[in-house]
């Protein structure tokens, strides 16, 4: 195959990716001197490494992830979240709240209800026990208003990009507030609607067309145009 | 019903004009269902199936989580409209068996390790029966299995051989199951060399089975580059992006 050299190709499970002197990283496995796909996405060589990036993923949660969940339940003295991954995430009230309260007299509802949407921390996982969350570091807890758009977690590097590049770019050209969960959820809030409007169009153009080149140049268009189209419509 | 059914003419054709080597055409799609996390449609001959996957999700009841890999569930069912005459919709003998059978042709082939204390639901839903279901359902469900994402080691391909007239034939279609004499569905890991489903029903001589089991295999081959090429136009986004440029060019 000719890759070799940093060109990227979509594989299938089970699809040979290269024959040789390599080792397998992610998503990928070696026998007999062959190096199979485990999933549908784009293999990439780097250096002796091959690995490929999946195209659908899940979110395996990692102790000290920043991310952005839904409350689903709530019982006496914990919340039951949903973080967008095959495991249910619990989030106790004392990693929540910062002074103790007594579940006896006060029910937890009324800091978070059923439907709420956190920013929080991955605090421990085990993988033999649920995920557990704090939401009392800064910033973290109810996040209020905005909109929620979820992409694939493995774009989550693309739509960050290197040293920060897509999400700074897309933060300065909109002024809106975004907040990019590990788990591929993404929080856009700013007072102007047309604005977020744009923001969730450009957040899933990075989602689609993640492995494409050129792309941050492309959003940043993208959003020019968009951004022009919107003064017209209010002038 | 005219009991001298002639099941392989003069010329050598079958019943619907193949030779005893060919196979019915396959038609793969990708992603049909929107709420499912992946899913797939193959039409074979006049077989119609479509397939569903679920998950990884969190496993209900919970006793049945296993603590070191995801458990896979498998459902496979007739629609009432499926077959000529309507079919009771509720699971019957043959469902739950084949439900087991597509379960453990496609298990080994998933890496459930990653997924510890989870669960992943396969659902094999046939619209239209007309002879080898089993192994269609095989071959969609391995498709939804990789668009929903899941780690594989290969994609799974079903494909069925058999005898009828004392001819050796691949791919059967529904006249050919009921009045041929053998039916032998295979399924195969095109990548791996691998066998995870073999059933017969009938007796075949040792040179039979061997032909038979070739024929198969060779028809899962050629089912497997349509896999392939269903999986991989869903995705190419490259041929995607040109598709546009072209679009917005004229």
């Amino acid at each position: 195959m000719s890759m070799v050299g940093g060109r990227r190709s979509l594989v299938i499970p089970g699809e040979i990716i290269v024959e040789g002197n390599f080792r397998a990283g992610l998503n990928t496995y070696l026998e007999n001197g062959k190096i199979y796909s485990t999933v549908m996405g784009l293999a990439e060589i780097r250096g002796r490494v091959v690995s490929v990036i999946p195209i659908k993923s899940y979110y395996i949660p990692k102790v000290g992830d920043i991310v952005i969940g839904i409350v689903t339940d709530n019982s006496p003295t914990y919340w039951q979240v949903d973080i967008n991954s095959p495991y249910m995430a619990i989030l106790q009230v004392s990693d929540a709240l910062p002074r103790p309260i007594d579940p006896a007299k006060e029910n937890i509802r009324k800091y978070f209800d059923v439907g709420d949407v956190l920013l929080a921390e991955i605090a421990l996982f085990d993988k033999l026990r649920s995920p557990l969350l704090k939401a009392n570091g800064r910033g973290q807890g109810k996040l209020k208003g905005g909109i929620l758009v979820e992409v694939s977690p493995a774009k989550v590097p693309r739509l960050i990009g290197k040293r920060g590049s897509m999400i700074n770019m897309l933060k300065k050209e909109l002024g809106c507030q975004i907040i990019v969960g590990q788990n591929g959820r993404v929080w856009i809030n700013s007072v102007n609607e047309k604005l977020i409007d744009l923001a969730v169009k450009a957040v899933k153009i990075v989602d689609e067309e993640a492995q494409t080149r050129g792309l941050t140049e492309r959003v940043k268009k993208f959003i020019l145009k968009g951004k022009e189209k919107i003064d017209l419509e209010s002038a | 019903m005219d009991e001298e059914i002639k099941l392989i003419d003069e010329n050598g054709l079958r019943v619907d004009g193949r030779r005893f080597d060919e196979l019915r055409p396959v038609r793969i799609e990708v992603g049909v269902l929107k709420n499912a996390d992946g899913s797939a449609l193959i039409v074979q001959g006049r077989t119609k199936i479509l397939a569903a996957v679920y998950g990884p999700r969190e496993i209900h009841p919970k006793h049945l989580s296993k603590p070191d890999r995801a458990v896979l569930r498998c459902r496979y069912h007739m629609a009432p409209f499926s077959v000529e005459d309507r079919k009771s919709p509720a699971p019957s003998r043959r469902e739950t068996e084949l439900s087991k059978v597509i379960r453990e042709a496609l298990e080994p082939a998933i890496l459930l390790e990653k997924f510890p204390r989870t669960c992943i639901d396969v659902f094999v839903e046939v619209l239209e029966a007309d002879g080898g279901t089993r192994c269609a359902g095989v071959t969609a469900a391995s498709v939804a299995l990789a668009d929903a994402g899941i780690p594989m080691k290969d994609l799974v391909v079903g494909c069925a051989a058999g005898k009828v007239d004392g001819v050796v034939v691949v791919d059967l279609c529904d006249i050919e199951d009921k009045y041929g004499e053998v039916d032998v569905p295979v399924a195969y890991m095109p990548n791996k060399g691998l066998i995870s489903l073999l059933q017969m029903d009938g007796i075949l001589t040792m040179e039979e089975f061997e032909k038979a089991l070739n024929l198969a295999i060779d028809g899962c081959k050629k089912i497997y580059e349509v896999q392939k090429a269903a999986l991989k136009r869903k995705y190419d986004f490259t041929e995607k992006l040109k598709r546009e440029a072209d679009k917005s060019e004229e």
